[in-house]
């Protein structure tokens, strides 16, 4: 893993003044990978984000971007690496053109292919029809498609993300997330948010920073077991008398949500929904709804914030 | 690399329409400045004519003028250079250099030679108007040279200081008032002192900007006062990378 890992993060500490904003934090994103982070605000997601794109000094720590150091050789390693900040970094006096033609050169793409460059990250970012126009006239939307074309032009492995979807319509975030899916091939992409959906449909793995501190690190199959837990939602136009539900095998409990819907508690690992099914048409019970219950990514990331390391929530809350 | 980013700056000088504008009001002043020369020129010519080593067309008008045109530069440089790198900052476009493979130093040097690339065209444009006499005269060559020389290195050093003003700050009009007061402290520094003995006028007339411009615009070429400005030029310019740097460190 180390070997094929894009971005390596160890140790990294950051301090303002005497406030600490990151406290070591170590992670890598192996090639391939799309890596979201979350947390709530001041967490600490933007610092970590500005600290692996150079924008930031760590106060302690390495950071390496495709096996280079980037303290060490801060020009090869950014070579590397495509970054849009929260706010997107935009001459507003510019056309598209002009200014994705700068970031080519800025990025030192060879004179020969900065032209093609420049057509493959505007049709990735659909920005084809807009080329000719002002920075400062565009919408939003627009906008911030131009900053992920200018942290993408150079086709980087390792892009950097902070917030892509903030402040766009529904439709532009569907757009947006199909890029990043789509970027995710030759890329390792690390994505900062906080909208929760975003990470289950683009992440391949997702972090949880909480007061400067890394609480969770896990994939999202990891995450989704821990968003199982052990109830049926059922559904039934014709219920037959509680104590029949409660006799199927494997179900320890059944509570009535209203009439004729029910929470059936099972054993863990024995789910009893075909024998549910099966019973209901055979009964006709006439079932309308059967479907596992979950816990919601919001419910999961809740706990993780507020239960975790006690210690370092108690002295945080005394300085404030 | 350094040139692409001077480039842009160049570029992005000229979109908006205070680069223009500034262009026009020197033209027009500097316009009158020199009309005003060769009409005391004009007026003057009977009476030289009858001095032996009396000053020539172009000690009385092209020194003089490149003389005016400093004054000027005192209040344009710094509003043309107070949005820099302070715009950058408040717009955090900055973010976009700093995560692109360029160092601090290609940075600041593109920044620097964008911004004195446009008072070199301000310089030449003003270079037009004693050129336009050869139509009549013969100008003297060796003043001209030196005064076009002086006033390129005066405007850069200025340049350089409008420049680590705006690293210093997010607000270009203070970075605009700044570059202001250090430009004309600079330039009167030497008028502490005076010339008593053994005291140290001598370290404040060293370090006035005009002291070093004035044998330039008499056709007087000394090598130190060329060297005066190029060490002032690096001096401020390793302040402004220095300061750039220290902006990862923030804290």
């Amino acid at each position: 893993m180390s070997e094929a890992a894009l971005i390596k993060v160890e140790h990294v500490h950051r301090y303002y003044g005497a406030a600490c904003a990151l406290h070591d934090v170590s992670f890598s994103v192996g090639k391939g990978e799309v890596l979201g982070l979350l947390g709530p605000n001041g967490a600490g997601k933007s610092t970590t984000m500005q600290i692996i794109s150079g924008n930031l000094a760590p106060s302690a720590g390495q950071v390496w971007i495709n096996g280079i150091d980037l303290l060490d050789q801060p020009k090869a390693a950014k070579l590397g690496l495509g970054y849009l900040p929260d706010q997107p970094p935009l001459y507003r006096e510019l056309t598209v053109d002009e200014y994705l033609a700068y970031c080519a050169r800025l990025n030192r793409i060879a004179p020969a292919q900065r032209r093609a460059a420049l057509d493959t990250a505007k049709q990735r970012c659909g920005l084809t029809g807009v080329g000719q126009r002002l920075i400062g006239n565009l919408s939003k939307g627009f906008q911030q498609r131009a900053g992920i074309a200018q942290a993408i032009i150079h086709s980087p492995p390792v892009v950097i993300l902070d917030e892509p979807t903030v402040g766009l319509d529904p439709l532009q975030m569907r757009e947006i997330r199909a890029l990043i899916r789509e970027l995710r091939g030759e890329h390792s992409i690390i994505l900062s948010t906080h909208i929760l959906p975003e990470v289950q449909a683009v992440c391949d793995r997702v972090q949880i920073i909480s007061g400067g501190k890394l609480l969770l690190n896990d994939s999202i199959e990891g995450l989704q077991r821990r968003m199982n837990v052990s109830s049926l939602l059922l559904g039934l136009r014709r219920p037959p008398p509680l104590a029949e539900l409660q006799a199927l095998p494997g179900v320890e409990s059944v509570e009535m949500v209203e009439s004729g819907r029910f929470r059936l508690h099972y054993v863990p690992e024995h789910s009893p929904a075909e024998a549910v099914a099966e019973r209901a048409v055979r009964g006709d019970w006439g079932l309308f709804e059967l479907s596992p219950e979950r816990m919601s990514f919001e419910q999961v990331f809740v706990d993780i914030t507020r239960s975790d390391p006690t210690e370092q929530a108690a002295p945080a809350e005394v300085i404030l | 690399m350094i040139g692409h980013i001077a480039a842009l700056e160049l570029r992005r000088l000229f979109l908006s329409p205070l680069a223009w504008c500034v262009l026009a009001v020197e033209q027009l002043i500097l316009a009158y400045f020199f009309l005003i020369a060769v009409d005391n020129y004009i007026e003057w010519q009977p009476r030289l004519a009858a001095v032996a080593g009396a000053p020539g067309v172009s000690d009385i008008i092209v020194g003089p003028l490149f003389g005016d045109a400093s004054m000027f530069m005192l209040f344009a440089v710094p509003i043309m250079t107070m949005r820099l790198l302070s715009e950058e900052r408040r717009a955090q476009t900055l973010s976009l250099l700093f995560s692109a493979p360029v160092s601090m130093t290609e940075i600041v040097l593109g920044k620097f030679l964008g911004a004195a690339a446009f008072f070199l065209i301000l310089v030449c444009m003003i270079a037009l108007m004693p050129l336009s006499l050869l139509v009549g005269v013969n100008l003297d060559f060796g003043v001209f040279w030196s005064s076009l020389l002086g006033a390129s290195l005066l405007v850069s050093s200025f340049v350089a200081v409008g420049l680590y003003m705006s690293t210093l700050t997010a607000q270009p009009a203070i970075a605009a008032v700044s570059t202001f007061g250090v430009l004309l402290l600079l330039w009167v520094i030497d008028w502490a002192g005076g010339d008593r003995a053994g005291d140290y006028s001598g370290v404040f007339a060293y370090l006035s900007t005009l002291r070093h411009y004035e044998p330039l615009l008499k056709g007087v070429f000394n090598s130190s006062d060329v060297l005066y400005y190029l060490l002032f030029i690096a001096t401020f310019l390793i302040l402004s990378i220095r300061r750039l740097d220290a902006d990862r460190l923030r804290h």
